[in-house]
């Protein structure tokens, strides 16, 4: 079995939906970090059959916003001394900037460069997000 | 309501409100020749649109405003290269409302978000239109005499038609509206408009494909133009433009309180003969138009009689 040391100080981001945590690695920037990151794949889990954990050594601030979107069953374990501390739990976001771009090419946002890419959810069930200037479904 | 971006921003309540006002003005028109005297409109035209742009200029015309602006992208300082914020942001200082058309989706929502003066959405490349929803309710009202308990086919293209999808979310919203909605397969109502606003609201709606099969059956036929510049395929728009033609014989087992309306401009899809029968109302809409567009300004601007 392959085995990862337990980190001191830091965020383990568990119940990652299998092979979704190099999305989440993408998202949330971590390739910038210069601690030490470690990304599980595919590990075994009681409640979800299969898993993928991320683990950071360090405290950084987690956009729990763009964790949320992603996937909301995510946990967040907040490590200190080796101990997790603080769980939390997360939600859809009402809107996300700057997550996703708008890929329609009549979107004002294809000629003008500086505006954020605003997705606001405008159905929670499904999970639907739609550019808040052109109504374009977020990932299409 | 600081702005009018989207339809939907409206309650039921304000849409009630202003086409009140607008009825009110059509019924006493000298009260309102003043209202908005020393108020300017700037109107924003970076896509050329006459009936529009002259419709809001009229409107504030007749309320005693006065009009600023351009009508072409060429003519404004977006040929330069200025974004739509700062040109919103430099208007302000020269008006007190805006009415804005785009060529891209979500200009003029740009725009509101940046200045503290109102901004209309007087269309943003196929996405909204919200004063021709507008427009389009209070003929209803003003025609029919209510905007619930009806059945009304739309008929053409369904796929690209904003003025369509605006009106078929402000209906649905509406107690027992049949919706029919008539078209080719081509340029069916798209399926976020079916999911996302028919089946949310658990609005009444079916698909056909040719309107003698439901003529009998409606209160209102709205017809729409195969828009050229909405097709990316010229020989689509030819193979399609012709298929929905409207003509006194499909009209035949129409009932006789029959609304016919249309956006306008029209090409062919509704014959020329048409224009007698006292069911089209599509001329009268236009009119209906600027009553809206005046009362909507009024609203916007707080200005009373």
């Amino acid at each position: 079995m392959l085995k990862i040391d337990a980190i001191e100080k830091g965020i383990v981001l568990d119940h990652i939906k299998a092979g979704k945590s190099m999305q989440v690695y993408k998202y949330l920037n971590l390739d910038d970090l210069d601690c030490p990151v470690a990304i599980i794949r595919r590990v075994k889990s009681n409640k979800m059959g299969s898993k993928d954990i991320i683990k950071i050594s360090d405290k950084i601030d987690v956009d729990l916003d763009v964790l949320g979107y992603i996937d909301p069953n995510i946990t967040v374990n907040i490590i200190e001394d080796s101990k997790a501390v603080e769980k939390k739990t997360l939600a859809l976001p009402e809107k996300i900037v700057n997550v996703e771009r708008c890929r329609n090419p009549r979107c004002i946002t294809s000629v003008e460069q500086e505006l954020d890419h605003i997705f606001k959810l405008v159905d929670r069930e499904k999970r639907v997000y739609r550019c808040i200037y052109c109504d374009q479904k977020a990932g299409k | 309501m600081k702005h009018l971006i989207d339809p939907t921003d409206l309650t039921l309540e304000e849409i009630d409100e202003i086409l009140k006002l607008a009825e009110d003005i059509m019924a006493d028109r000298p009260a309102y020749a003043e209202v908005a005297k020393g108020k300017k409109l700037a109107t924003l035209f970076f896509e050329p649109s006459t009936r529009t742009r002259l419709s809001f200029e009229a409107s504030m015309l007749e309320l005693g405003g006065s009009v600023i602006g351009f009508s072409s992208a060429n003519s404004s300082s977006a040929a330069k290269g200025e974004s739509v914020a700062d040109t919103a942001r430099t208007i302000e200082k020269y008006a007190d409302i805006i009415a804005m058309r785009h060529p891209k989706e979500g200009a003029p929502l740009v725009a509101s978000m940046n200045v503290d003066i109102p901004v209309i959405n007087a269309g943003d490349g196929g996405h909204l239109h919200p004063t021709q929803t507008l427009t389009d309710l209070l003929t209803i009202k003003e025609t029919k005499g209510r905007l619930d308990n009806l059945t009304i086919g739309f008929c053409g293209d369904l796929k690209f038609g904003r003025t369509v999808h605006s009106l078929i979310k402000q209906l649905s919203r509406y107690e027992n509206i049949h919706f029919i909605l008539i078209s080719p397969n081509e340029l069916q109502v798209p399926d976020y408009i079916k999911e996302e606003v028919l089946d949310k609201n658990g609005a009444d709606y079916r698909e056909v494909e040719r309107m003698e099969e439901v003529m009998d059956q409606l209160d209102i036929l709205y017809m729409t133009r195969v828009q050229r510049e909405r097709f990316f395929n010229e020989a689509d728009y030819i193979r399609l433009k012709d298929s929905y033609i409207l003509n006194l014989e499909k009209l035949e087992n129409a009932k006789e309180d029959l609304k016919i309306m249309h956006p306008l401009p029209r090409v062919n899809e509704i014959s020329v003969e048409v224009d007698k029968d006292p069911r089209a109302v599509y001329f009268d809409q236009a009119e209906y138009g600027k009553f809206v567009r005046m009362a909507l300004m009024m609203k916007l601007l707080g200005l009373t009689k």
